[in-house]
């Protein structure tokens, strides 16, 4: 059981150390190499038995003297972003084809390279594995930006890596911190699950983890970055950020974030819903005014997780459970949106909203794949997005009903900017530059297939997905809440 | 000791070959020697050999010594063709370098304060002549003369203060003063204080650490670059062992009295080093200013006297020593084919030269403090450390800096992958090769499993 999960974790390092070397083949050999880490991943779930338990467990020695250990598993929570991830990664592998990007081997390499970081990030059970494995992830992901972006990349990608990377150091102060309160002096997550702090400590844990995962999610102040960085990344970097990586920060804050310091959370969650709110209401009002599609998108992005963010902040198991849901579909929604702009990019060179329309007319498959995705993306019943938001929105109503009024905004603003974008951009009359507009072919066709297929799937049966975290989310509301009580 | 006898005979037997003309002897004698000392140095290990009470080779001593010899042996390998162009005697410069070597082992493993000056002014002297070698260079002589100044400006605060604290104990004997101290811990002659601060002072210097690093900017500029390599290096993890052994071991009863002033230098050093590395358009002043920074770093592990504060100190060394090899060798190769050391002349060198932009590359990742690399453990053990008595301030402080140190680091890697340049091909030779191959291999080696090294000495 347990080379399984090492196997799952350093398949995609071999697949990187080995596309490094294949010159123009390199993308045909990524994606051989992401397939085998999907079916490996089927191979993981269908093993896997969904309860509270933490299985595939490996835990070996790794530098001792320092406690750290390579102390990985999977849980129902990791289940779902290991999948999350390896689902992602072979559509945004495939996603790129079409594009001639300068050294190939280079960029999916760093692909493959950032994807066993991520892995890391999602079955860490050892806290300085996590913060390696966080790194490991920022470093492919800022070349793949830097080198193949936008004209204006250097200074975006300044700008996101010394953002993202105080986030991290000031994670890592936390985890030493954490590591000198515990007796055993190792980074095991059990032993700071069991650590007992005072309530002062917890409030300078908990700001010191969370300014990491604000950062990478990213929650209003801390989103800066974002907009810009999205749209100066080439197509497959925006997606990793925006499909996978940010769900980094997500699922910190539930793996380490709410089991280690609930009284901070106690204290300062309501502060983090309402930064969530604010977010969600700001962003969505920001999105209104865009006038690059790329940013709408980008904006709206930051509207969801904020949703996503205050739902986990809510403490309770809808809350939870619709975060999990909809990590799953905002990664596989907002990689649907970004592709089908890097589509219209491709063929127009331009992604402003006001010089494009009546695309429907020539490429009449795109605007149904496009279409279908803006309805997952504004939770249409019978989407993705659907069951993902309307757990979280009872979830927050559970919290407090004045929250769930504003972040309910999200669902009515995304609705109006989304379905004003896709009228835009898809109907009324064509012009110059779309009257003959190409529609999709070959790869194309096929990555759009499988997103609109997913969206559906997970929309009208989302209950093997919400089932396999349950037992997992519960067990952890239970900790804390016990905690939480033991401390009074 | 057959340690430094074998240097100190190379160095003669290098001067001799230079005189009667073989220069083609030169660096594989060289060579030869130092792998001779560096296998003396490793099968010395944990004999602890003390030698009349002035040297002791414990493992410390040796784990030091080794690290500077390979440091050493390294900087050689980039010696080709490079010495040649300046001088006809280029056996000098050997010499030189071996003699500056020899005092170096002797700083790292002094047991009597007499020794402690005697190896620095060794090292130094051999440097003063070294940073100056250019004799028709402007800058090399304006380094020179500068660092001759300031360097016997700070041995006259050592000097002093090694003859204050004998004042105070009687005795130039390390363990004699040990031994004062803990015996008089309530009643220390108040010429002990002084002459301690003063004996900071002095070693502050030598290791570039502020308010007193003024001098390293310009003398790293000034001075040919693998001279510079070789200070910045080997130099300054001899400066801290140097320190350490008399700071951690010697005068560590007095703790609670020269860590306050410790802990401003730490700070301050940190602050300039980075902030005056951040506006530098010149690569090779970078470099000189965050080896300020590096010093401040290095620092931490005096801060909070632990039983692993010497081996952190040896893992700290031991990544910047390679990182830094890296950076020079690189900075050698391009000033070679573009006549310039700014930024600039980094531009576009990915494309061309995928080896030595992917060996720089990782060098800038490790003096960064990226995870997977040296630097990130020698900076992790060095929070570690200082975190041991929960002085999260200082930590938070080191972290804003360590942010900074990030973006210009950073620079150098923007310049070669993401802007477009002149595209030169570098000659590199074989030697550079091996240098950066080896550096590299080190540096992620540490990176991954640090374990070897953790718990030397």
């Amino acid at each position: 059981m347990e080379q399984l999960l090492i196997l799952l974790i350093f398949l995609p390092v071999i697949g990187a150390l080995v596309t490094a070397f294949t010159g123009n083949a390199a993308k045909h050999v990524a994606l051989v190499f992401a397939v085998a880490s999907l079916a490996l991943t089927a191979v993981v779930a269908g093993q896997f038995i969904p309860d509270a338990s933490t299985q595939f467990v490996v835990n070996l020695p790794w530098i001792q003297d320092l406690g750290i250990h390579f102390h990985a598993g999977i849980d129902g929570i990791s289940l779902i972003t290991v999948l999350l991830t390896n689902v992602l990664v072979p559509i945004i592998i495939l996603a790129s084809y079409q594009h001639n990007y300068k050294s190939p081997a280079g960029f999916f390499a760093l692909i493959l390279f950032m994807q066993a970081g991520l892995l890391v990030v999602f079955t860490a059970m050892d806290a300085f594995l996590f913060y390696i494995g966080w790194e490991a992830a920022l470093i492919p992901i800022y070349f793949i930006c830097a080198i193949w972006g936008g004209k204006d990349r250097i200074k975006v990608n300044m700008k996101f890596f010394v953002y993202t990377i105080a986030g991290s150091l000031f994670m890592l102060l936390g985890i030493i911190y954490l590591y000198l309160q515990n007796p055993a002096h190792n980074f095991d997550i059990q032993a700071f699950y069991q650590l007992h702090l005072d309530p002062v400590q917890q409030g300078w844990i908990f700001w010191s983890f969370f300014i990491a995962f604000a950062i990478k999610m990213p929650i209003f102040p801390f989103h800066t970055w974002q907009p810009d960085t999205y749209t100066e990344a080439p197509a497959a970097g925006t997606m990793l950020l925006s499909g996978i990586m940010l769900k980094m920060g997500i699922y910190g804050v539930i793996r380490w974030l709410l089991p280690i310091v609930p009284a901070g959370v106690q204290e300062w969650g309501n502060t983090a819903i309402i930064l969530s709110i604010i977010g969600i209401v700001y962003a969505s009002l920001i999105a209104f005014k865009q006038k690059d599609a790329k940013r709408l998108i980008a904006y709206s992005s930051i509207a969801h997780v904020g949703l996503i963010s205050a739902g986990i902040f809510a403490l309770n198991t809808q809350g939870m459970q619709g975060a999990m849901i909809q990590m799953l579909s905002h990664g596989v929604n907002v990689i649907g949106l970004f592709f089908v702009l890097d589509i219209i990019f491709s063929r127009v060179k331009t992604n402003t909203i006001a010089e494009l329309g009546g695309i429907a007319k020539s490429a009449p498959k795109l605007a149904i794949a496009f279409l279908i995705i803006v309805l997952g993306t504004v939770a249409l019943p019978g989407t993705n997005g659907f069951i993902g938001e309307f757990l979280l929105l009872i979830g927050i109503y559970q919290y407090n009903i004045w929250a769930v009024v504003f972040a309910g905004l999200t669902v009515i603003f995304g609705a109006v900017y989304m379905f004003r974008l896709y009228q835009n951009i898809m109907l009324g009359k064509t012009n110059e530059l779309t009257v003959g507009f190409a529609d999709i072919k070959g790869t194309e066709q096929i990555v759009l297939v499988i997103i609109c297929a997913l969206i559906i799937v997970l929309g009208v049966y989302p209950k093997p997905i919400l089932h396999l975290s349950e037992a997992s989310v519960q067990q952890l509301l239970e900790q804390v809440n016990q905690k939480l009580t033991s401390v009074k | 000791m057959n340690i430094i006898i074998t240097i100190v005979v190379t160095a003669l037997a290098v001067l001799y070959a230079g005189l009667f003309k073989a220069k083609k002897a030169l660096l594989p004698l060289t060579l030869v020697g130092l792998l001779i000392s560096l296998a003396f140095a490793v099968t010395a290990w944990n004999s602890n050999t003390v030698y009349y009470g002035m040297m002791e080779m414990d493992n410390f001593a040796i784990a030091f010594s080794s690290l500077t010899i390979l440091g050493t042996i390294f900087i050689f390998l980039l010696t080709q063709n490079y010495f040649a162009k300046d001088s006809e005697n280029v056996a000098e410069y050997y010499t030189l370098i071996l003699f500056a070597l020899s005092g170096i082992v002797i700083m790292v493993s002094y047991t009597n304060m007499s020794m402690l000056f005697i190896g620095i002014e060794i090292m130094s002297v051999a440097l003063y002549i070294l940073a100056g070698i250019r004799k028709s260079n402007f800058a090399s002589n304006e380094a020179s003369l500068k660092y001759f100044l300031m360097g016997a400006f700070s041995t006259g605060f050592l000097l002093f203060g090694i003859t204050l604290v004998y004042g105070a104990t009687g005795s130039f004997s390390l363990h004699a003063i040990n031994q004062y101290l803990i015996g008089n811990y309530q009643a220390v002659s108040p010429l002990f204080y002084p002459g301690v601060i003063l004996i900071m002072v002095g070693l502050c210097f030598k290791i570039g650490a502020a308010p007193f690093h003024f001098w390293t900017p310009d003398v790293y500029e000034g001075a040919p670059s693998l001279i510079t390599a070789f200070m910045s290096t080997v130099v300054k993890t001899a400066g801290f062992a140097a320190f350490l052994r008399l700071f951690a071991g010697t005068f560590a009863p007095l703790h609670d009295f020269w860590m306050p002033p410790l802990m401003a230098i730490v700070c301050i050093t940190l602050f300039i080093g980075n902030i005056t590395a951040l506006f530098q358009k010149n690569f090779k002043r970078m470099l000189a200013y965050s080896s300020i920074s590096h010093a401040g770093y290095l620092l931490f592990s005096l801060v909070t006297l632990t039983a692993n504060s010497a081996n952190n100190v040896m893992v700290y060394a031991a990544a910047y020593t390679f990182a830094s090899i890296i950076a020079f060798a690189v900075l050698i190769l391009v000033k070679q084919k573009t006549g310039h050391d700014n930024f600039e002349s980094f531009n576009g060198l990915g494309k061309r030269n995928p080896l030595v932009a992917l060996a720089l590359t990782i060098a800038m990742l490790s003096l960064a403090g990226i995870p997977l690399t040296a630097g990130f453990i020698g900076k992790y053990l060095m929070f570690l450390n200082v975190m041991n008595e929960y002085q999260v301030y200082l930590v938070a402080f080191a972290i804003l800096n360590a942010l900074v140190g990030f973006y210009y680091y950073l620079r150098v890697i923007v310049a070669m992958y993401f802007k477009e340049g002149s595209e030169v091909v570098l000659e590199t030779p074989v030697q550079y090769k091996v240098v950066l191959i080896l550096s590299v291999i080190i540096t992620i080696f540490l990176g991954v499993y640090p374990t070897i090294i953790l718990n030397l000495i």
